[in-house]
């Protein structure tokens, strides 16, 4: 890869793309509102959000394609709040690929080399390393049609690179792509972003996608960051329901906080994780995952132990859902998540009653959402 | 490479903006500025000064032009009626039947746009007139008057009603059909349940199109018009005649009011059509039904005879020596320097316009709507000028040709120069045909990924680059439908031009109305023969183009 990939400017420490207080309006819609983000050179971070959470019109807005209505986007430290996309310093690929189906895959990926006046010689060259990268060598003479989806969108990637942009902005590359071609991709994607180093941005609704590419996380919902953290921390402390609800599955049950460390729920107080934001008192909710319900070995007595009726089973290979309604209260249900092996060593079915416990540490407060 | 970040001398958006900037100035002469000439010349005296509605109240005060009026309306009236019910069946029998040679029928019925719509009341006056052969079976009454009107512009309408109700019987669901026999409902109730509603918009728009088609037509009404005269000819009779400017401008406005009217009714229309069909929509498949595609059949050849008829008697007239006593063939009423000072002079420079017209009205169209539809200029800029663009549909030939009149007839106009050019013909021409070109671009372009100007300036490539490697490239068959849809416009108008050529512009389908006006039916229907054989051509050219030279070049299209 050319050497040439990297830029010398900016200092180091200083991030790579610095967005400010950004603001998008749709007429009187908000699509955007008070974005803050900083990215490092070579990192990978991911927009994830349901659709309409405004992660396109952000990605959009640091192309140059849909311009903010306020706010600054500095890219290699150099303010570009106001620089239509060609005077921006990245490459893009769509879900829908763009490439010009009357050009050969050679064409369409020197495309931006050829209006630079480089040498013939040098675009062939580059083409011809561009396409082995992405895997295609020997696909350079034919068209766009003649290749399959993940074929034409490795091209697309290939031409995205090839001047050797100092960002990649991925705008839902891998919606278009079979199950199995997605999985794939994915890997590749990620390694040619390594070895280039190329700071990355991709626009998601697939958070397993997000989970297993990014170095980090934006979570989206209507227009505002919820959180930003690496794919672990998104997992593992999810700083509101949303973020807790989009990425994975949890349970959340309404309670009160009587005091650190001791929450009520359903009438029954319930150990947890001391929080220090929150005020005795408080109305909150009270958040665990479905893998974090421990059945095996619970002997009904630990502090967190409760009685629970197996209401139904669903099936889903490897694992079973199951919804469970407390025995006390029959009206508040969780769902847990039951290994193939724990369904066969407890010989678990459809309305047993067994005691599970929730487990003090994989306990999440937040405060309750004021609206609902 | 930092360098090819840097804010270049002139910026992309200002290159674009300046040019929608450029083609809206372009449109405003071509259609904005004639129209205005024409409405404010309806409120002028003879002198230039402002006297109101003073005109207007001569007009529907002096009984003639009322008249005239009114004769127009019921004519209209009469071949709406008679055109699309014929138009419906034989779309159906298109769409909804296992009727054989479809394409064929197709063409067919297509045949009368590619001549001017004289042509078919040339053939009536042959078959029905004082010496056509069948004049017995109109019992005494004329050809010459309402009669030989709405037949002959129930011919020349036709094939657009069948274009416009098939493509809504086109858009059926599949599905609902399936459901209804599944339900078992009998095929009348089907008809009426399913069939009618969905195609009830389109025939509507049918029925407006047509109507403004008729009352808008010149040269059927002057052919075969005799002493019966119609909104049309009046005004040509108020300018040419009589040089009364002023009221030839009102008249051209009461034929702009059926023209709008049908124009806001048929984009209303074309809103609800749409919602009509979702995009999980199957296309209907007709099940055989032996009875109903025999009748079907039958109905289509009888109305694609008369069809062939109505172009082919004129033909065969022009090869006639001397009708109807001498029935043996000659080349002598191609003899034009015998009928028309200009000899074969107008049939050239039809050619010579249409050429020019199919050629830069195509570049001007396409790369208009291309800088409209995908760069990325300021949305009010963009607004006037698809507004400007969708205007001539709005407006008739006849009507455009007034306000090109009075346009460059304005004292001190800086256009005078423009009048009797081959120039101002072409302007016409291509300003006349506007709106169905950019439709038709729009549509292309709009099919075309929107990332790829993204993608473009992404790469550091400008717009027109894009343009030149790919936006034209793809969009070949469009331009060249566009292009074939300007020429044969361009051979077989009369009413827009008929007010601009001068001595050594004289067009074909001129010189075919001032043939027969001096009497000379056949050289007129020889002249005729030449701009249908021409269109024709023109369209077979295109077929066999698409066939032969755009399977190699868009070889990209194959998988």
């Amino acid at each position: 890869m050319a050497s040439s990939q990297r830029q010398t400017e900016g200092t180091a420490g200083a991030p790579f793309v610095s967005i400010r207080s950004l603001d998008k309006f749709y007429g009187s819609f908000k699509a955007l509102a008070d974005i803050n983000l900083d990215v490092a050179r070579g990192e990978f971070v991911s927009f994830l959000g349901p659709s309409g959470c405004g992660k396109t019109t952000l990605l959009r807005a640091i192309a140059g394609l849909d311009r903010q209505s306020s706010g600054s986007i500095a890219i290699g430290g150099r303010d570009v709040s106001q620089a239509p996309p060609s005077e921006r310093d990245f490459g893009i690929v769509f879900q829908s690929y763009a490439l010009f189906p009357n050009l050969t895959i050679a064409e369409n990926i020197g495309y931006g080399l050829v209006n630079r006046r480089r040498p013939r010689d040098e675009i062939t060259a580059r083409v011809q390393e561009l396409l082995a990268m992405v895997g295609l060598p020997g696909q350079a003479g034919k068209y766009p049609a003649q290749l399959s989806g993940g074929q034409q969108q490795r091209v697309a990637l290939a031409r995205a690179l090839a001047t050797s942009p100092g960002l990649l902005l991925l705008d839902e590359p891998l919606s278009a792509l079979d199950a199995q071609v997605r999985i794939r991709l994915r890997e590749e994607i990620r390694e040619v972003q390594k070895r280039l180093g190329v700071t990355t941005f991709m626009v998601t609704h697939d958070q397993e996608e997000a989970l297993s590419m990014a170095d980090r996380i934006v979570v989206m919902n209507h227009g505002v960051i919820e959180q930003i953290g690496t794919p672990e921390e998104i997992y593992r402390a999810p700083s509101t329901p949303f973020v807790a609800d989009f990425i994975g599955r949890i349970n959340l049950l309404p309670g009160v906080l009587r005091e650190a460390g001791r929450v009520e729920v359903a009438e029954r107080v319930f150990s947890c994780p001391a929080s220090s934001d929150l005020a005795p008192g408080s109305k909150i909710e009270v958040g665990i995952r479905p893998e974090a319900i421990r059945v095996r070995g619970v002997s009904g007595n630990e502090a967190n132990a409760v009685r629970v009726r197996i209401h139904d089973l669903e099936f889903l290979g490897a694992f079973c859902r199951a919804l469970l309604a407390v025995e006390a209260r029959p009206d508040l249900h969780l769902v847990a998540d039951f290994s193939a092996n724990l369904m066969r060593d407890l010989a678990l079915a459809e309305g047993m009653v067994i005691p599970v416990e929730l487990p003090v540490e994989a306990l999440r407060l937040f405060p309750a959402r004021s609206a609902a | 490479m930092n360098e090819s970040f840097a804010r270049p001398l002139v910026r992309e958006s200002t290159i674009a903006n300046a040019l929608v900037a450029t083609l809206i100035v372009t449109l405003i002469l071509m259609i904005g500025w004639p129209l205005w000439a024409l409405l404010s010349k309806s409120l002028q005296d003879g002198t230039g000064a402002f006297i109101g509605l003073a005109n207007f109240r001569t007009y529907f005060s002096t009984p003639s032009m009322v008249a005239a009026l009114v004769n127009s309306l019921w004519v209209a009236a009469l071949t709406t009626t008679i055109v699309v019910p014929l138009a419906f069946v034989y779309a159906y029998a298109l769409t909804r039947s296992r009727m054989p040679g479809k394409g064929l029928f197709t063409a067919l019925a297509l045949l009368p746009i590619f001549a001017p719509s004289l042509l078919s009341a040339i053939s009536l006056i042959y078959l029905f007139g004082n010496q056509g052969f069948l004049k017995e079976l109109l019992l005494g009454h004329s050809i010459y008057g309402p009669i030989g009107i709405v037949f002959a512009e129930s011919c020349y309408c036709f094939p657009h009603a069948v274009m416009i109700i098939a493509t809504g019987l086109r858009l059926a669901d599949g599905r609902l059909y399936e459901v209804a026999e599944a339900l078992g409902t009998r095929p009348s109730r089907v008809f009426f349940t399913i069939t009618l509603p969905g195609v009830r918009y389109a025939a509507i728009s049918a029925a407006f199109v047509v109507f403004t088609l008729v009352i808008t037509d010149f040269g059927i009404p002057k052919v075969i018009g005799g002493q019966f005269s119609v909104l049309a000819t009046d005004a040509y009779k108020q300018i040419v005649g009589q040089q009364n400017f002023e009221m030839g401008a009102v008249v051209g406005l009461v034929l702009l009011v059926p023209a709008i009217l049908a124009f806001f009714v048929d984009r209303h229309i074309q809103k609800r059509q749409v919602a009509l069909l979702s995009a999980r929509a199957v296309p209907y498949e007709p099940k055989p039904a032996p009875g109903r595609d025999l009748a079907l059949t039958l109905f289509c050849l009888a109305i694609a005879s008369v069809l062939v008829a109505m172009l082919g008697m004129a033909i065969w007239a022009s090869f006639i020596r001397y009708w109807p006593y001498n029935l043996s063939l000659t080349l002598a009423n191609y003899e034009f320097e015998n009928f028309e000072p200009g000899a074969w002079g107008p049939y050239l420079t039809s050619l010579k316009m249409a050429g020019l017209v199919a050629v830069l009205g195509t570049a001007l169209i396409f790369t208009g709507a291309y800088l409209v539809e995908k760069t990325k200029v300021a949305a009010p800029l963009r607004g006037i000028a698809h507004f400007l663009a969708m205007l001539p549909m709005a407006v008739p030939g006849l009507v455009l040709g007034l306000g090109y009149v009075f346009f460059i007839n304005t004292k001190g106009s800086p256009f005078g120069v423009l009048y009797g050019t081959l120039a101002v013909l072409v302007i016409n021409t291509v300003a006349h045909f506007y709106t169905v070109g950019h439709i038709t671009a729009t549509t292309a372009l709009k099919q075309i990924d929107p990332e790829f100007e993204a993608v473009s300036s992404s790469l550091k490539v400008p717009f027109w680059v894009t343009f030149r490697r790919v936006t034209m490239p793809i969009s070949m068959p469009a331009i060249l439908d566009i292009a074939v849809y300007m020429f044969v416009n361009a051979m077989t108008t009369i009413s827009a031009v008929i007010f601009l050529y001068g001595p050594a512009t004289k067009l074909a389908s001129i010189s075919v109305i001032h043939m027969d006006e001096s009497g000379a039916t056949a050289p007129a229907a020889a002249m005729a023969t030449c701009i249908v054989l021409t269109a024709i051509a023109a369209k077979l050219i295109h077929l066999v183009m698409d066939k032969l030279v755009f399977e190699r070049l868009q070889a990209w299209r194959r998988r």
